[in-house]
């Protein structure tokens, strides 16, 4: 069993939710990422989403097209990124990590070779943003056969089917886009997220992590009482932009930074309590 | 007769978008929707023969077509071999080829019922052409263009205003066409209901490089039959200058299952293509995936793109369309490059001999004619695509000769 399916089955077991929080590996610097890696499992992440950069990021809103900016700034490539998982898993062999990003690095360092490397360092999943299910079918081979999970994005506007389909494809969670547009926009409608989710419950066996847009613990526990994760990326990335580079934090001060995350770890919590 | 000489040129994409291992549709699910949707209706109206008649009295009473495919004799003169014809899109409407394709997306648009246009734009051409659909239907529109290519082409940014549109100045990554693009992307998923984005070369996501392919085809279809009227037989060769490539495509299509017409794809070698200042991805270049399609891209060894320069900002793009990239590898078609200082001598050349002033785009296809024309018999008969005029050029050549104008 995969770790992300250990993860959701022991949450579920507990009756939690997921918290899984996106990072811009590199932004400011690697090392700091590593530091906020560690800071985010001990203010109650469950699985983070790691953010490899590319230059045209065409799905993502100012906030993340900036941390990719200064990722790229500070020289980090795809193949960094997965030196960084290989130092994480030296102290954390437990925290589902999953890669997130666009399909053109992956290109270029060859499927099977990312495939391999990734599943080497420890990688547990996969979500390219611009690779639907009709051109995925080359990588999605040599992510299975290197035992990763493939997580696909289902949006808005997906019909019915398409969303079968996704669902069929996707191993580990489906992803949930909760709004027409960017990352970190501002105009999600709770009534109509819960409604699509509520549907697609009825054909899709896997858990459901639902993002984009989600601000705050009040939003993360509106949404999180439908959902089985809730993903957020830009609301935290905007809190990163804050460090300075030259730095280096302590656990402590890291903490102290992102308490976003312990709040939202509460509201999901006590959606049950 | 070898299969691959067999094989119909003029088949492709399949149904998934793809031209051999290039083209495809890579994108974000929020804009799939949107593609399948565009898909069917383009799909279904281009079955119906009132669609190409609406298109074609557009084209005849709007833009004034058919362009004029027309003998240069004093370039032939003084080039001293192949004889020279132009097919003039610069007499167009708005100046340039890109009209062909709004005329025709925006059909689409109308019948698909948006409300809103939007469109990314280099030079402005496209900009300015889009501006000018919009204008007439009545409809709102955005153009995204980087703030590099607001600085050179002014006079196309208060155009586009004139027209009612507004310009929407793009401030990221290297503030050109790409980022443009990356920039309509999104407002397209964040708008998608209401929007119709009108993209203005042969890439993309399936199906803008066919559609607007099918919509730029009347370039060539018409310079077939002006050639087989003027000179009772096909052109030896054709010369189109290839940024995204919609220029060329629409001169080559027509002409691809003619296997003994040469099509030379001239790319924009900046300062050289060994300085790396340039913006010639088939002929450096190798393939990848950016703005929704798989094809020959310049980026470095970890897959980010990289900037590119040109002294035309029409070209100044780093990937190229996927049908290109397809014609390269099957050999049907030849891809080269000519400098930034080739062309602005072309684009003098021209405006001296002819009395006709090139944008700069179109001086790449014309720079290629003058290396190329004196070596070959008189009785070579070579079209070049002069796909736009140069007015929009006119202070970035006077910046050049240190003139305020």
């Amino acid at each position: 069993m995969s770790r992300i399916n250990t993860c959701f089955d022991r949450l579920s077991k507990n009756n939690k939710k997921a918290l899984i929080p996106y990072l811009a590996a590199g932004d400011p610097k690697l090392e700091t990422t590593l530091g906020l890696m560690h800071a985010l499992v001990a203010a109650g992440a469950d699985i983070i989403e790691l953010g490899f950069p590319f230059s045209d990021p065409a799905s993502d809103g100012p906030v993340i097209q900036q941390a990719v900016e200064r990722a790229l700034a500070s020289g980090t490539s795809l193949a960094d990124v997965l030196t960084l998982v290989s130092r994480f898993r030296e102290q954390d062999q437990e925290t589902p990590l999953v890669l997130m990003g666009y399909l053109n690095p992956i290109e270029c360092m060859g499927y099977r070779n990312f495939a391999e490397r990734a599943a080497a360092a420890g990688v547990d999943g996969v979500l390219v943003v611009d690779m639907p299910p009709e051109e995925a079918s080359e990588l999605l081979r040599e992510i299975c056969q290197a035992g990763l999970d493939c997580i696909f994005l289902v949006a808005p506007g997906t019909s019915e089917a398409r969303a079968r389909e996704i669902s069929q494809l996707s191993s580990g969670y489906v992803y949930y886009v909760s709004l027409k547009g960017v990352t970190g926009a501002s105009h999600l409608d709770t009534d109509s997220v819960r409604a699509k989710v509520s549907e697609l419950r009825k054909y899709c066996s896997l858990p459901i992590g639902i993002g984009f847009g989600i601000k705050n613990a009040e939003m993360a526990a509106t949404l999180g009482a439908f959902a089985d994760g809730i993903v957020v990326g830009s609301a935290l990335v905007n809190l990163i932009a804050e460090l300075d580079a030259d730095k280096s934090y302590t656990q402590q001060e890291l903490l102290e930074h992102i308490t976003l995350i312990a709040d939202m770890r509460q509201a999901l919590d006590s959606l049950n309590g | 007769m070898s299969d691959s000489e067999k094989q119909n040129l003029n088949s492709g994409p399949d149904k998934h978008g793809h031209f051999g291992i290039y083209g495809g549709i890579f994108v974000g699910e929020t804009l799939m929707p949107a593609l399948e949707e565009l898909n069917e209706m383009y799909n279904k109206l281009k079955q119906e023969q009132s669609f190409w008649d609406e298109f074609d009295e557009d084209l005849r009473n709007y833009v004034g077509r058919p362009s004029p495919l027309y003998h240069a004799r004093r370039m032939t003169e003084e080039l001293g071999g192949a004889q020279i014809y132009l097919k003039r899109e610069d007499l167009n409407h708005t100046g340039a080829h890109k009209v062909n394709n709004t005329i025709g997306q925006a059909l689409l648009a109308k019948a698909m019922g948006k409300t809103r246009i939007i469109a990314e734009t280099g030079a402005g051409q496209h900009g300015v052409a889009t501006a000018t659909v919009a204008a007439r239907l009545g409809l709102e529109c955005h153009v995204f263009m980087g703030t590099e290519d607001t600085r050179r082409q002014a006079a196309n940014v208060y155009r586009m205003k004139l027209l009612g549109a507004t310009v929407v100045e793009v401030d990221s990554g290297s503030r050109t066409l790409k980022d443009a693009m990356n920039e309509a992307l999104r407002d397209w998923a964040t708008n998608v209901d209401t929007t119709y984005y009108i993209i203005g070369t042969v890439a993309g996501p399936h199906p803008y490089p066919m559609l607007v392919r099918d919509f730029q085809s009347v370039i060539g279809r018409e310079a077939r039959q002006q050639c087989l009227d003027q000179c009772g037989r096909l052109p030896d060769s054709l010369v189109a200058c290839v940024g995204g490539g919609s220029n060329a495509i629409g001169l080559f299509y027509p002409f691809l299952n003619d296997r003994e017409v040469r099509m030379i794809g001239v790319e924009a070698g900046g300062l050289g293509l060994h300085t790396g200042k340039h913006a010639a991805p088939l002929n450096t270049g190798k393939p990848g995936v950016l703005h929704g399609n798989r094809t020959y891209l310049m980026n470095d060894e970890n897959g980010q793109i990289l900037d590119t320069h040109s002294v035309s900002a029409g070209l100044d793009y780093p990937g190229v369309g996927p049908e290109h990239a397809w014609l390269k590898d099957i050999k049907r078609a030849e891809y080269t490059a000519v400098t930034d200082d080739e062309a602005l001598e072309a684009f003098r050349f021209l405006t001296r001999k002819e009395g006709i002033i090139p944008a700069l785009e179109s001086s790449h296809a014309l720079a290629y004619a003058m290396k190329t024309a004196g070596d070959l018999p008189a009785e070579h008969l070579m079209v070049i695509n002069l796909s736009g005029r140069g007015d929009k050029d006119i202070h970035t050549v006077a910046e050049i000769d240190g003139i305020k104008v």
